[in-house]
């Protein structure tokens, strides 16, 4: 059986695991749907109006009943639906994740196209004094948090110019392209500014391993150009761990970034689950974390299979 | 390098461009108000709701009987005129003859006692009900007149009619089941679109019996930071939002385009002890802690002094000299004599708990007690915790302490009679019964002479402080900031948002 078959026969497997672990998990958290909706006014619930609010949020009957009717629904596509929005999770969920998809794109793009250079660069002049400024700013962007980094974008754009992206309002891509951009530009800059900072450290150090490879040698030796030894020859043996790194990175990604979707108001993924959680919304919160896993489970599948096509000698699923 | 810089050049000058436009690019609509907040409602059943976000909006759209003005007075609303029967047993109401639902049917004394009886319907859930349990009947004698006979003197259960959570709906519409999917009142404004936590579209009511409306309607985003909603405030995006955060607030009127209203509100900042765990069970032991506490320290350094010391009574009419209670002012000596006494010369470690977030200054509060108990032995252990899981352990009375913010009322009643009576619904929170207390509130409950209210309600408040079974901290704030050419707002003591129905934009 080929590799990518046994790989989409364990996505079942992982889904319903996935799918047990939120379902006890978030009924396991204290508090309820009920305390979640009226605070500490629940309090003032006698037992029959409690009873009643428990029947209208499904939470009445023993949570092994609760779990196989939701998982008979799962199974015909249907996540449940949503208590605070009044629709199927489902329809919510895919009305978010365009633009969790996008701000991930973007992001990446940031990401790659700051930090490859920046790590080629720092490892063709390893211990100098460019290095060091590079390696100095990596650790910074590492180590900022991107809150941080959104709430100063925020304040010195407000503040110092009197400017800000349209915030509360989310234009689609495709329904003005040039608004959604102006809208997505600073998150996708503030979240890839760290990963700009990962994909810097790990490019520069998978290049000084590469460029001290015999082949690299050879080819030097032989004259050819420093600028190609560098771009064709050695860059694309280094980029494995940046593949990797990305593909990680990615998959949190598309599960939405929580800090930066509420500080720059975008309904995103992440703020749908958070809300959802905060709320005890259980479909929806259910239905965000099997799509998150999925998702995550095809970027990885990807990511392998991204392997191959950078280094032929590797063969997946034949013990490399 | 010159072409690098000049690459440089033109990618920030894009990203200006590109963001400029899309600034630029905001629907301009001139008379609708473009509001922001932080948290958005939960739902639209205003019978259900009792989160402070979804009864911000539903007061915009929904009426009750009566409301109160920013005095905390009594006016009309559904309700033009109303009667207390001489032995506070019947409540009498003549409806507005022109007040209308926005489908523009009008508004009859079925629909009062349809809703009334929803209300009190233990299937509808809602939680207000406790409220309510005095009326015993109602009755409707022509289209515009409603009688609520009462099985007690219930003088506090006007005030509880004024609130959003007894407002008037549609009888239809309960007959349809459509209350709290469909949002149909009398109200000012009209909910034309929803998203949850997104955001909402009202237009005026034209048809409303209150006036008219000066402006088209309201546009609300959901900015879920507060920091965020002060950017917008001053590029303009935004023009009236309503702020949490102490700390945001006081920088609103450092911007020379924008107004901070600030309005005292009844809600108050209390260290709850629980008296049914040792130590707490011992007076003395409460009382040590009381004055222990500086209560004006908490406020300036959890709060940035934006509030006031307060007793446990905190509306108009009923607040008293907070410097009068018992050890307002702190007195470390006084307690650890008290402590010394109790047996606890040595302090004793104990566990507060706080909701992250909730109020904005919940953790703040925690660390100066802590620090402060720290001075007679006390070690206090801080616990935060999501509001949800905090609400859990609250109602279940299961901390040894915690930093709370609790609502409060325009009667004193209405605000402590869960708390404090012998039947009331969260003794389990309190874990203290007291007969003085007990007492005092049946007495304030049928009483309707004004000034001997007062006089029993200010026996009770002295009492409360000296059993100590909580420390009463501070009254913050209620804030909402708009620019210079919105006009008209008048906020009030219960954070209201129905004051938007007279703003205009100049």
């Amino acid at each position: 059986m080929s590799y990518l078959a046994r790989r989409l026969l364990t996505f079942p497997l992982v889904m319903l695991g996935v799918s047990i672990l939120v379902f006890v998990a978030i009924r396991l958290v204290p508090g309820d749907a009920i305390t979640a909706m009226l605070g500490t006014e629940a309090g003032l619930l006698t037992p029959d109006q409690r009873a009643a609010l428990a029947a209208y949020f499904g939470i009445d009957k023993p949570i092994l009943v609760q779990y196989w009717s939701w998982l008979l629904g799962v199974l015909q596509g249907d996540l449940g639906i949503s208590v605070i929005h009044g629709k199927p999770a489902l329809t919510i969920i895919l009305e978010r994740f365009p633009l969790t998809l996008q701000l991930a794109l973007m992001s990446m793009c940031v990401a790659l196209l700051v930090g490859l250079p920046a790590g080629v660069f720092a490892a063709t002049r390893n211990e100098r004094m460019s290095d060091l400024a590079v390696r100095i700013f990596a650790m910074i962007g590492q180590s900022t948090p991107n809150f941080v980094v959104g709430l100063l974008i925020i304040y010195a754009l407000s503040a110092g110019f009197g400017i800000l992206p349209t915030m509360g309002e989310f234009t689609p891509l495709f329904t003005d392209p040039l608004r959604n951009l102006g809208q997505m530009i600073l998150p996708a800059i503030t979240l890839g500014f760290a990963f700009a900072a990962s994909v810097t450290r790990i490019s520069r150090s998978a290049m000084l391993d590469v460029l001290s490879d015999d082949y690299v040698r050879t080819a030097r030796s032989k004259g050819v150009p420093k600028r190609s030894v560098i771009w064709r020859h050695a860059l694309p043996n280094a980029l494995i761990p940046v593949v990797t790194l990305s593909g990680v990175e990615f998959g949190y990604l598309l599960g939405g970034a929580v800090l930066v979707e509420q500080i720059y108001a975008l309904p995103g993924l992440g703020r749908l689950v958070l809300e959802a959680i905060l709320q005890r919304d259980y479909a929806l919160v259910q239905g965000c974390v099997l799509f998150i896993a999925f998702n995550f489970m095809v970027v990885n599948l990807l990511v392998d299979l991204a392997y191959v096509t950078l280094d032929p000698r590797i063969r997946l699923g034949e013990g490399n | 390098m010159g072409r690098h810089l000049s690459t440089k050049l033109l990618s920030g000058l894009a990203l200006a461009v590109a963001i400029g436009a899309t600034a630029i690019a905001s629907p301009v609509s001139a008379a609708s108000l473009k509001m922001a907040w932080k948290q958005d409602a939960t739902g639209l059943d205003p019978h259900k709701q009792t989160a402070f976000s979804s009864i911000r909006l539903l007061e915009l759209i929904y009426e009750p009987l009566v409301r109160f003005d920013k005095d905390l007075q009594i006016v009309p609303a559904v309700a033009a005129s109303w009667e207390f029967a001489a032995d506070a047993k019947q409540i009498t109401f003549k409806l507005n003859p022109n007040a209308k639902f926005q489908d523009g049917k009008p508004v009859t004394a079925a629909d009062v006692k349809a809703s009334f009886e929803r209300l009190l319907d233990e299937k509808t859930a809602a939680a207000a009900r406790a409220n309510f349990l005095s009326i015993a009947s109602i009755e409707t004698p022509d289209q515009a007149t409603v009688v609520f006979k009462l099985s007690q003197p219930d003088v506090p259960l006007l005030t509880a009619m004024a609130s959003i959570n007894a407002a008037i709906v549609p009888a239809a519409e309960i007959t349809a089941g459509t209350i709290g999917t469909k949002a149909l009142g009398s109200g000012p404004f009209k909910l034309d679109k929803w998203e949850p936590n997104s955001k909402e579209t009202l237009s005026a009511n034209k048809d409303w019996a209150g006036g008219k409306v000066a402006i088209d309607g309201i546009d609300i985003s959901v900015l879920p930071d507060e920091t965020a909603i002060l950017a917008a405030l001053r590029t303009k995006q935004v023009d009236f939002a309503l702020i949490n955060d102490p700390l945001v607030a006081t920088l609103v009127p450092k911007e020379a385009s924008l107004v901070l209203n600030r309005t005292p509100v009844l809600a108050y900042h209390v260290l709850q002890m629980n008296p049914s765990r040792k130590p707490m069970d011992v007076l003395a032991v409460r009382q040590a802690i009381s004055c222990a506490i500086d209560r004006k320290d908490v406020l300036d350094t959890a709060s940035v002094g934006e509030g006031k010391v307060t007793g446990p009574l905190t509306m108009p009419g009923y607040t008293s000299d907070a410097s009068a209670l018992f050890c307002y002012k702190q007195d470390i000596a006084k307690a650890k004599k008290l402590m010394a006494d109790a047996g606890f010369a040595n302090g004793f470690t104990a566990t507060v708990i706080a909701a992250n977030g909730e109020p904005a200054t919940a953790a703040a509060e925690a660390q100066v007690l802590q620090s402060q108990l720290a001075e007679i032995g006390v070690k206090l252990n801080i616990k935060m915790m999501e509001l949800n899981v905090y609400v859990d352990a609250w109602l279940k009375g299961d901390f040894d302490m915690a930093v709370a913010l609790n609502g409060g009322r325009a009667d004193p009643y209405s605000m402590y009679n869960r708390y404090w009576t012998k039947t009331g619904n969260l003794q389990k929170v309190t874990n203290y019964i007291d007969d003085t207390l007990d007492s005092l509130m049946q007495k304030g409950r049928v009483e309707t002479d004004p000034a001997k209210r007062k006089a029993i309600f200010a026996d009770f408040e002295k009492h409360l402080v000296e059993v100590s079974p909580w420390v009463w901290l501070y009254t913050s704030y209620s804030y909402t900031a708009q620019q210079k050419n919105v006009q008209g707002f008048v906020p009030t003591p219960e954070g209201s948002l129905f004051g938007l129905s007279k703003v205009t934009l100049q």
